[in-house]
């Protein structure tokens, strides 16, 4: 059967060396490599439910009056946008369970792509020849954002509208350009028109395509320079050992995207998340406190709370308030981002191709920048809920804000410092092997006494770890 | 002495952290060894190379094979129970778990049957250098600066091919002018005209008589109920407690002030009023307004006041807008004033 069907293929298209050799490539086995296959098969998860809820989908903003299965909300104006996805979530079967599994898939959707995106950092993985694939999974973290945010959007609840009316401000702010492209975007003045339905077609059409087609090319450059490994035996930078793709790997894989998919299911149905029915219609007067978006733009959340009241005038025009904050911060740290493999090269000097990782140690000063960034993102997401840890520990809002302006700057370098003699530690004990070693056992007989075996101390030194054919950057 | 006494110093909170990382680690190779039931974790030092060359045949094992069966038949089990839910219009909880547990048990026929029942092992794989042999190179350069002379032999020719393709490029973005019209002066003018009388959001209209001192409410101009960038806030205050100045205290007669209600920040609805300080808080980012004093903001990343919208206090008791706000409404632009 199988035979067959090569024959066929092959009769055709001439497969059959592609396929002799494609079935037998290699895999290194190790837990991290598999995050960026987690992000893989929530983007599958996402394809599928996001199909799904389109059927049911309206993207209108004409009002209505809601006479349906939801009783609370009976006689309640609001848009035909936010009715239908009380229909989904209420009369159509499994709909919620469709509903929130997509909302949760594209949590984990961008949480597997910023640990990926560590994995990748911390590893050294993006130096040469992986810059293009750096660029593009840079890219694909930022697409996840606008995909969310374009996706959180549609259900025209109250908090979702809340987002937009932030979002247009933000775009607002940018000097020079900031008006036209607000008026574009949204086709008019706040809430200009149509704008669900300009955000559904980027959200399904737009973003959808660019990420598949870029996911597309990520997997056939990894596929084309093969993926890289950690330093071991028989493992050097000329080659790459690792399980076969068929069958080992494929099993495993798609186990893990079994285990994904049931995880997803399960937080789907078990686990509320986003139920627009209690937020309410949006109505451009009302706004709910508090007032979250979605995990991975919490950083943007808490950048604005924490920049201070403070804007200038250029040439007698107004740079406003959100510019510096949600405009000019991220656009700085994706450069650096974006760059960083050259900015690395530059201060090293390493501009050899790696395919042996760094192990997180291996790399001290690397490592503290990451973590300096780590800490920043952190701290910029809890303060994003400054108003909500207010209320928790029932100080004034006010403190927790001015405490959390001094933390932004104090705990990413205490973290970056600490990261960087834990790393030389690490070093440190690597090179003293022997400290560790067993050198004897001793043993309770079964009389109560004690027995000492003494082993035999190696004569020859445990291999040096970092060795290889390459240096490390530092 | 000392140094080495500081340097110990430096690496005790490093030990800390490295201690809290490693229980860190162990809990995330617990997890992973439960996904994968140990081998990718164990995998991670392979044995030597000479591994691959002889793979071992697997051992035969019963224990595994029941585990995948059990597992298969647990997937079908649920997959059944599953579809009886839907059929029957079950709750979504139940959907859920069926569905769960059908995939989850599948995922653990897939891993074991990959890890226990397939022979395991590890392949090396050479890695061709990128640059590509250096003949290979330069007949590439070669190629392309083959073309390019002969594209640019043509000299004018070239330079108008350039210039017709760069002004279509061009005359391609045009029509994204058409999504939306221009701001001209569309930021600077909201609904409320001279005269037009406020109404709450029900749309009836509010008289002097129905605020108490203290209270708030969300008004529009008449006929534009629920106008985003029309929304205002009218609060009733103490008459003597407004510190504005003359033109502006003008138009808050009898300690009525009305503000816009879009944040001067980033536009969410200022909804939260504190009527023991006056102030105005912005559920958003917390920006906080002086009621007192013209809207100023107190606290918070807001930088301008509330714009006022000055009324007027009719002999019908209806309270009614002089003009419109006296600033352009929300947050700030590159041409706000
Ligand atoms: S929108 Fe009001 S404080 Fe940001």
């Amino acid at each position: 059967m199988i035979g067959h069907l090569v024959l066929w293929l092959d009769d055709r298209l001439g497969a059959a060396s592609f396929l002799r050799k494609a079935m037998r490539k290699a895999f290194p086995d190790h837990w991290a490599f598999m995050l960026g296959e987690v992000a893989l098969y929530s983007y599958l998860a996402l394809l599928g439910s996001g199909i799904y809820l389109t059927f049911f989908y309206t993207a209108s903003g004409d009002h209505i009056v809601y006479h349906g299965t939801y009783r609370p909300l009976d006689g309640v104006p609001m848009s035909e946008a936010y009715a239908s996805i009380l229909r989904i979530s209420f009369d159509v079967p499994a709909g919620l369970l469709i509903r929130q599994f997509h909302h949760w898939a594209a949590l984990v959707f961008a949480a597997a792509i910023s640990v990926h995106l560590l994995r990748i950092f911390f590893t050294g993985a993006f130096r040469r020849p992986r810059e293009i694939n750096w660029l593009i999974g840079v890219t694909l973290l930022l697409l996840a954002m606008a995909i969310g945010f374009t996706g959180y959007s549609l259900p025209d609840d109250l908090l979702s509208g809340t987002g937009l009316r932030i979002a247009y401000s933000i775009l607002l702010s940018i000097p020079v350009v900031g008006t036209w492209s607000a008026f574009l975007l949204f086709g008019g003045v706040y809430p200009g028109a149509d704008i669900l339905r300009r955000f559904l077609i980027l959200h399904i059409f737009l973003l959808q395509a660019l990420i598949a087609a870029l996911i597309g090319v990520h997997l056939f450059l990894i596929w084309h320079q093969k993926h890289t490994q950690f330093r071991g035996p028989g493992r050097t930078e000329r080659n790459v050992v690792g399980s076969p793709l068929w069958p080992n790997y494929t099993m495993k894989s798609i186990g893990l995207a079994l285990v994904i998919f049931s995880v997803l299911a399960l937080l789907g149905g078990l686990a509320q998340i986003n139920p627009v029915w209690l937020y309410g219609p949006y109505e451009a007067w009302q706004a709910s406190s508090p007032a979250q978006p979605d995990w991975y733009l919490g950083w943007a959340e808490g950048a604005l709370r924490l920049w201070p009241a403070w804007e200038i005038r250029l040439f007698g025009r107004l740079v406003a308030n959100p510019f510096f904050p949600s405009v000019l911060f991220p656009v700085v740290f994706f450069l650096v981002l974006y760059l960083w493999p050259w900015i690395e090269r530059w201060i090293t000097g390493d501009a050899r191709p790696h395919h042996l990782l760094d192990r997180a140690r291996d790399c001290p000063w690397r490592s503290a920048v990451g973590a300096w960034a780590v800490a920043f993102g952190i701290a910029l997401t809890l303060a994003g809920s400054n108003d909500v840890i207010a209320n928790l520990l029932g100080v004034p809002v006010e403190i927790v804000t001015v405490y959390f302006r001094v933390m932004l700057g104090i705990a990413p370098i205490l973290a970056a410092v600490l990261t960087y003699f834990v790393c030389h530690g690490l070093q440190e004990r690597d090179r003293q092997p022997e400290r560790r070693r067993i050198r004897a056992i001793v043993r309770v007989n079964a009389r109560g006494g004690y027995e000492e075996e003494t082993l035999p101390t190696p004569d020859s030194p445990a291999p040096e770890p970092g060795g290889g054919e390459s240096g490390t950057g530092s | 002495m000392i140094g080495r006494a500081l340097a110990g110093l430096l690496r005790l909170p490093g030990a800390v952290l490295w201690m809290l990382l490693r229980a860190l680690a162990a809990a995330v190779r617990a997890v992973a060894a439960i996904l994968t039931l140990g081998d990718i974790v164990r995998q991670e030092r392979p044995g030597p190379a000479s591994r691959e060359a002889a793979p071992a045949p697997p051992a035969p094992d019963a224990r595994a094979s029941a585990l995948v069966a059990g597992a298969l038949l647990v997937s079908i089990a649920a997959t059944i129970a599953f579809g009886a839910a839907y059929a029957l219009g079950a709750q979504t909880q139940l959907l859920a778990g069926t569905s769960g547990v059908s995939l989850a048990a599948l995922a653990v026929a897939f891993i074991v049957w990959g890890q226990r029942l397939l022979q395991q092992e590890q392949i090396t794989e050479e890695r061709a250098p990128e640059p590509s042999p250096e003949e290979a190179r330069r007949g590439a350069e070669e190629a392309l600066a083959r073309g390019e002379r002969e594209i640019s032999r043509r000299g004018a020719l070239g330079w108008l091919l350039a210039g017709a393709l760069g002004s279509l490029g061009i005359a391609a973005l045009f029509p994204v002018r058409s999504l939306g019209p221009g701001p001209d002066r569309l930021l600077f003018h909201t609904k409320w005209r001279a005269g037009a009388p406020l109404v709450g959001i029900d749309g009836k209209p509010i008289r002097a008589a129905d605020l108490l001192i203290g209270s708030v409410a969300t008004v529009f101009p008449e006929g534009y109920v629920g106008d985003p960038s029309s929304q205002a806030l009218l609060i009733r205050v103490e008459p003597g407690l407004l510190e504005l100045p003359p033109a502006q205290l003008a138009g808050a007669p009898q300690g009525f002030v009305a503000y816009s209600k879009i944040c001067t920040h980033a536009g969410c609805p200022v909804g939260l009023y504190r009527a023991r300080t006056h102030e105005l808080v912005c559920p958003c980012h917390q920006s906080t307004f002086d009621v007192l004093a013209g809207a100023r903001p107190v606290f918070g990343p807001a930088t301008r006041p509330l714009p006022q919208l000055p009324l007027r206090l009719g002999a019908d008791g209806r309270l009614r807008a002089l003009g419109d706000f006296t600033e352009p409404v929300g947050p700030g632009f590159w041409g706000m004033p």
